[in-house]
C-alpha cells in the first residue's frame, strides 16, 4: 500500500473501460401476450425473451485521493449506473473497476421497513451498513438529533409509514450519513427535507467529505456540484463525453443544455 | 460563472504522474487497488457472513414483526395464524376425508398438525428463499454485504415463525394426550438439522430464484407435489401398503417426511419408533450436512454476479 505523501497522486479508483449491460425479461417486443412469449421461449439460442440496455459504454478514468468528483449528464445516461458499478454492487459486463477499499453508496433506503418505529430502523440501517452494535449504540442519539425527528414530538417510537415524506427522506439520510467511508458516492442526497435540513445536511457531506479519501456526486443541481466538486466528469448515453475541472466542464455543459 | 470552487487547493489538471502510460491493470497493482465486486474467497466469505450475523437476526426480525404490525391484533397473529391452518386441515383431513387410517385420533390429530407445521417450516423458507435476491435487488444493489445473508435471514425469520406454531403444537399435543416427557427433548436436534436443511434449500433457490425469477411463480406447484409426497397428512407406509416396497421406503427417506416423522416420534406417545424408517436419524444429519454445506457454497460460486440486472 502507497502511503499518501505530499505532491504525489495517489489513485484511489481505477475504471477500465466498463461496459454495464442491464437485462431486462420480457421487454424484448411489443406484444406481451402468452404465446408470444412461449414462442420466445422454444426458439432456442440467445436469451430472446430479454432486452439488453447498454448503460455504461466503455468508460474509463482514474480518480485520486483528496478529489471530489461530480457526475453529470442528462437523465439516463448512466451516472447513477456508473456509481454502483464502482461501489462493485453493479458487475461489469465488460472492463474493470479497482477500488482502494470498499466504496460506499451513500443511502440506507432498501434496507429500512416502513411498518418498523424509527427507532428499529436506525438499528437495522446501520446494522445493513456494516456498523457494529456499539458503534450504533454511541452514535444512536446523534443520529436521531441530526434528524431532528423529534423536534416535533417523540416521532422517532412510531412507524415509518406515520412520517411525512420529508421526515422519512431526513431519516434515511441521517442514518446513511452516520457511517465514515473511504470512497463515498453520494446520488442527489442534497435535496431533501426543508431549507434548515438541507444546510445542515450540505454540512454533514462536507465533513464526509473530507473524512473520506474520494468522493462522487451525482447531481442535476450545477450550484451543488461547483459547490462541492473540484473535477467533473459528464456522462451523455453512457459514454464519458467530457473530464476535467469543474468549470470547464460546467461551462460546456451549460452551453450543451442550453442554459 | 461568477462563483469559484471552496478547494481551490487540489490542483485538477491533465493528469500528469509518474504512473502514466502504465496500464489500468499495473496502477492498480502500483497502488494495491483491488477489483470492485470480486468474490471473496470461500473462508474470507464465511468470516464476513460471521461479520454481519447481527445483520442478519435484526432483518429476520425486522421481517417478522412487519408482517403484522399493519393487523389490529399485531403479533397475535404469529400463534392465530397456524393455529388457524391446523383447524383448517382437521376440518378437511380429520372429520370429511377421514385420513387417519390405522391411527387413533388421538395420535392422528398431533400427527396431522405436526406434519403442517414441520413442512410449512420448510416450505416458507424455500419460497422465501427463491424470492431472497430477485425480490430484493434494491438493496442488493444498494448496500454492500455478503448476499448470503438475505437467504439465511429468511430462513432464521421462518425459524422463529416456527417457534411460534410450536406454542400451538404443544398445546394440540398436550389436548389429546401426549404429555411432556423426556423425549420431547429431541425436539432441538430436531429443528437445528431442520434449520440447517433449510438454509441450504433456501439458498440453492436463492441463486436460481437470482437467474430465474420465473422459479417463484413455479415454487407453489413445486412445494404442494413434494407436500403431498411426504406423508403430511397420512402416514406413508400404511397409505402404500398394497404397492411395492420401495415406493413408499424412497418417500420416507425424503427430507421432508424425515424431520416430519421424527418430529412426530419426539412428540406424541402413541407414535413409537415402529414407524420411522431405519437409520432415520443419520438420515436427517446427512441431508442437513449435505443441502446446508453444498447449498452454501453453490451460493457463494456466484456471489459476484447477484445484482446484475
Amino acid at each position: 500500500m502507497a502511503e499518501q505523501q505530499q505532491g504525489e497522486r495517489v489513485p484511489t479508483v481505477i475504471a477500465d473501460g466498463v461496459h454495464i449491460v442491464y437485462r431486462v425479461n420480457g421487454a424484448k417486443t411489443g406484444k406481451g401476450s402468452a404465446t408470444a412469449a412461449l414462442s420466445r421461449i422454444l426458439k432456442r439460442g440467445e436469451e430472446r425473451g430479454v432486452r439488453k440496455v447498454h448503460a455504461v459504454r466503455g468508460v474509463s478514468f482514474i480518480a485520486y485521493r483528496g478529489e471530489a468528483i461530480g457526475l453529470i449528464g442528462s437523465n439516463g445516461s448512466g451516472k447513477s449506473t456508473l456509481l454502483r458499478a464502482i461501489a462493485g454492487l453493479l458487475p461489469a459486463e465488460k472492463g474493470r473497476v479497482y477500488t482502494d477499499g470498499q466504496p460506499s453508496l451513500l443511502g440506507v433506503n432498501a434496507a429500512l421497513m416502513n411498518d418498523l418505529t424509527g427507532e428499529r430502523n436506525v438499528i437495522l440501517g446501520g446494522l445493513a451498513m456494516g456498523m457494529s452494535r456499539e458503534q450504533i449504540k454511541e452514535r444512536y442519539q446523534g443520529i436521531v438529533d441530526f434528524s431532528g425527528i423529534n423536534e416535533k414530538g417523540d416521532f422517532i417510537t412510531l412507524p415509518m409509514r406515520t412520517y411525512s415524506s420529508g421526515m422519512a427522506a431526513r431519516l434515511r439520510f441521517s442514518i446513511a450519513a452516520a457511517k465514515d467511508h473511504d470512497v463515498l458516492m453520494i446520488d442527489e442526497a442534497l435535496a431533501t427535507g426543508d431549507r434548515k435540513f438541507q444546510t445542515r445536511s450540505e454540512r454533514r457531506i462536507r465533513e464526509l467529505r473530507e473524512e473520506a479519501g474520494t468522493v462522487f456526486l451525482v447531481s442535476h443541481n450545477n450550484k451543488s456540484i461547483r459547490d462541492t466538486c473540484n473535477r467533473v466528469l459528464w456522462l451523455e448515453r453512457g459514454e464519458l463525453r467530457m473530464d476535467g475541472p469543474t468549470d470547464e466542464v460546467l461551462k460546456e455543459y451549460e452551453k450543451f443544455t442550453g442554459k | 460563472m461568477s462563483e469559484t470552487t471552496h478547494d481551490g487547493t487540489v490542483a485538477v489538471t491533465t493528469p500528469v504522474s509518474p504512473d502514466e502510460g502504465l496500464t489500468a491493470a499495473r496502477l492498480a497493482a502500483t497502488y494495491g487497488l483491488s477489483v470492485s465486486g470480486a468474490r471473496p474467497s470461500l473462508v474470507g466469505y464465511v468470516r464476513q457472513l460471521w461479520g454481519r450475523r447481527h445483520f442478519i437476526l435484526a432483518f429476520s426480525q425486522a421481517k417478522l414483526t412487519a408482517q403484522y404490525s399493519q393487523a389490529k391484533l399485531g403479533q397475535l397473529w404469529q400463534v392465530a395464524t397456524p393455529l388457524l391452518n391446523a383447524l383448517v386441515y382437521y376440518l378437511i383431513f380429520g372429520l370429511i376425508l377421514k385420513a387417519d387410517r390405522g391411527m387413533g385420533r388421538s395420535v392422528y390429530i398431533p400427527f396431522l398438525v405436526t406434519g403442517i407445521f414441520v413442512f410449512t417450516f420448510t416450505q416458507s423458507s424455500a419460497m422465501a428463499g427463491v424470492r431472497a435476491i430477485s425480490g430484493n435487488l434494491g438493496l442488493v444493489r444498494a448496500l454492500h454485504f455478503p448476499r448470503a445473508s438475505l437467504p439465511i435471514s429468511f430462513s432464521l425469520q421462518q425459524l422463529q415463525q416456527l417457534l411460534f406454531s410450536m406454542i400451538v403444537l404443544f398445546a394440540v399435543a398436550i389436548a389429546f394426550g401426549s404429555y411432556p416427557s423426556p423425549s420431547w427433548l429431541l425436539i432441538i436436534p430436531i429443528l437445528a438439522l431442520q434449520f440447517l436443511f433449510n438454509t441450504g434449500l433456501a439458498l440453492i433457490v436463492a441463486r436460481m430464484g437470482a437467474k430465474t425469477p420465473d422459479l417463484a411463480q413455479l415454487m407453489p406447484f413445486i412445494m404442494r407435489t413434494w407436500m403431498y409426497a411426504s406423508g403430511v397428512m397420512f402416514s406413508i407406509p400404511i397409505m402404500l401398503e398394497d404397492r411395492p416396497g420401495w415406493i413408499s421406503d424412497v418417500l420416507q427417506w425424503n427430507p421432508a417426511a424425515v424431520y416430519m416423522d421424527l418430529m412426530r416420534f419426539a412428540l406424541i406417545d402413541g407414535y413409537g419408533g415402529g414407524n420411522l424408517p431405519p437409520h432415520v436419524w443419520a438420515l436427517a444429519l446427512g441431508w442437513a450436512v449435505l443441502v446446508a454445506v453444498g447449498g452454501f457454497v453453490y451460493f457463494w460460486k456466484a456471489e459476484e454476479r447477484y445484482g446484475r440486472g
